[in-house]
């Protein structure tokens, strides 16, 4: 436990000391601030107003950097690592490789998660001293989403960390995952429902392995219950979950995705070679 | 005490380690040759078990791969490039310290008397020091704490003359309680420290010199050392061997201990330029 612990805050330490945290943390903080600074929580869209309205918009801008911030830093840091020498010597160190491995995962997911999660808990204090009513359920709910989301691109992350040998295929690989997770969003599986090739039930059921529709669906389901909005396959994903289902799976399948891709990866990391 | 047993190590096609046989026994001090792609660091890599391999590399009887944490305790490394950790000095000696079960004044006291400032770089970031402190520095979180098997790779590479000579000082007081392994370009820099050199070359070992055993064979060596011309600087560094010179002082001639042939090797390496015939004769009768 000891070493565990002694990694996750060397993690922290190296992570805090790095320029990628320093923008990745301004980024979420400026995003909070300008919500504020336009005015969003003045503004009424769908009759959300007040702070409901700024965190919807807070977590669909945070799908969209998240993932590839996440995926992107990650890789870059531990195969840089890697490459620069820092693995040689700190593994020559007495700590066992699952310490080592999961203790770099608690500390970089901690240093993930807290911008977010600490820019949404600024707009909400802010909100508080504004007098702006605070929707608790709303924040408990996309701190979840927001743990979930973080959990699953940091274990994909670790996961292509450990199968490629350079920073480049690194990166190339993780937007590579990313750009396709993009597009299976929406463009290739309406084409393809389109031509009528799949029933709709396999290509709903097809988007919901993509953890990128999976938040981006629960993150509606907050305002709208019964996802109007998505038509038809709103009846495929209630039928399914139900609505409060859908919110729990929303929580527990990508997590368990990042876990499982993590695990993964410690599997492959404790055989090989570890530089 | 550490022993590769047919050690091969294949990056894709490209065969870095081919079968490698050895054995070291404790308190041995291995000087490890070759030249660059000999294979030293991949040997040095399997030994701190970061490589996967075929073959068997054991500490104590212990595979580095499978008992980590009891095979590395053991173990003092310091590499050749310094690893570009962001970190504050001070964070790095306390994680260390605490992963090795020392002390941290430990390393502090090495690091100070390899004349670093300890005190006062304690808050500045790793990568944001000198080579020369980096080394000094790696060096004593290996040499802090109760390492059994110190393995270095070029090791003083980066070192002022003055902290080189504490170092091998330093190594010098292990060398009773310690196997080393240093892993160096420069065999005459370490010669003085070493009972045996292994030399490398494309992944085999192809020189396993016992200078201790061979050493035993005979007492003295005489030695005969004819100079092209003369130079100061030679005269000072032989000083210490007790060789008597002809008027002329390019005619040098004495004994000298069989144990110390190649630290002596390792100091006239440096005047190649000036001899132009030299000969180290084994007196069995003596």
């Amino acid at each position: 436990m000891n070493q565990l612990w002694l990694t996750a805050k060397l993690d922290i330490v190296e992570s805090m000391r790095a320029r990628w945290f320093q923008i990745y943390t301004l980024v979420f903080g400026g995003i909070v601030a300008l919500l504020f600074i336009f005015g969003l929580t003045e503004s009424r869209v769908l009759g959300f107003i007040g702070l409901s309205r700024l965190l919807v918009t807070y977590i669909q801008l945070t799908m969209a950097i998240l993932p590839i911030f996440v995926l992107i830093t990650t890789v870059r840091s531990l195969a840089g690592d890697r490459e620069a020498g820092v693995f040689e010597y700190l593994l020559s160190l007495p700590v066992a490789l699952n310490a080592w491995f999961w203790g770099k995962i608690i500390g970089r997911y901690l240093v993930v998660f807290a911008p977010v999660f600490l820019a949404m808990l600024g707009a909400v204090i802010w909100g508080s001293i504004d007098g702006i009513e605070i929707p608790w359920s709303m924040f408990a709910y996309y701190t979840g989403l927001l743990a979930s989301m973080s959990l699953c691109f940091l274990g994909i992350g670790m996961l292509i960390s450990v199968l490629a040998r350079t920073t480049d295929m690194a990166q190339g690989a993780a937007f590579m995952i990313w750009l396709v997770l993009l597009l299976f969003l929406d463009l290739i599986l309406l084409g393809v429902m389109i031509q009528g090739r799949i029933d709709p039930e396999i290509a709903v059921s097809l988007a919901l392995i993509n953890p990128l529709q999976v938040f981006r669906t629960a993150a509606l389901a907050m305002f709208d219950p019964q996802l109007i909005v998505l038509g038809p396959a709103a009846y495929v994903i209630i039928d399914l979950f139900g609505a409060s289902g859908f919110r729990a799976f929303a929580l527990v399948y990508p997590a368990l995705l990042g876990l499982g891709a993590a695990f993964l990866g410690y599997q492959l990391f404790r055989r090989g070679d570890l530089l | 005490m550490i022993q590769f047993k047919n050690l091969s190590k294949s990056f894709r096609r490209a065969s870095v380690l081919n079968g490698i046989n050895l054995d070291i026994d404790l308190g041995e001090r291995v000087a490890l040759i070759g030249s660059n792609g000999a294979g030293k660091t991949t040997l040095i890599r399997c030994l701190l078990g970061e490589y996967d391999h075929q073959g068997d590399v054991r500490i104590d009887g212990l595979d580095p791969r499978r008992n980590r944490t009891a095979v590395l305790g053991a173990i003092g490394f310091v590499p050749q490039l310094p690893p570009p950790l962001k970190m504050p000095v001070g964070q790095l000696i306390n994680f260390s310290a605490a992963l090795c079960r020392t002390d941290p004044l430990r390393i502090h006291d090495i690091g100070k008397r390899l004349g670093l400032d300890v005190d006062g770089i304690l808050t500045r970031q790793f990568v944001r020091l000198s080579g020369g402190m980096k080394q000094k520095l790696l060096i004593a979180i290996a040499l802090g704490r109760d390492a059994r098997v110190l393995v270095m790779d070029e090791p003083a590479a980066n070192l002022d003359p003055e902290a080189r000579k504490i170092f091998f000082d330093l190594l010098a007081e292990r060398l009773d309680d310690a196997t080393m392994i240093i892993s160096s370009h420069r065999l005459d820099e370490v010669s003085s420290l070493v009972n045996r050199v292994i030399e490398m070359d494309t992944g085999r070992v192809v020189l396993d010199d016992k200078v201790a055993d061979d050493a035993a064979l005979t007492d003295r060596l005489a030695c005969r050392i004819v100079l092209k011309r003369f130079e100061p600087a030679f005269a000072k560094a032989i000083d210490g061997w007790h060789l008597q010179s002809d008027e002329a002082r390019m005619l040098w001639q004495g004994s000298i201990a069989g144990p110390d042939r190649l630290r002596f090797l390792g100091v006239l390496s440096r005047y190649t330029a000036l001899i132009s015939d030299m000969s180290l004769t084994e007196q069995h009768d003596v």
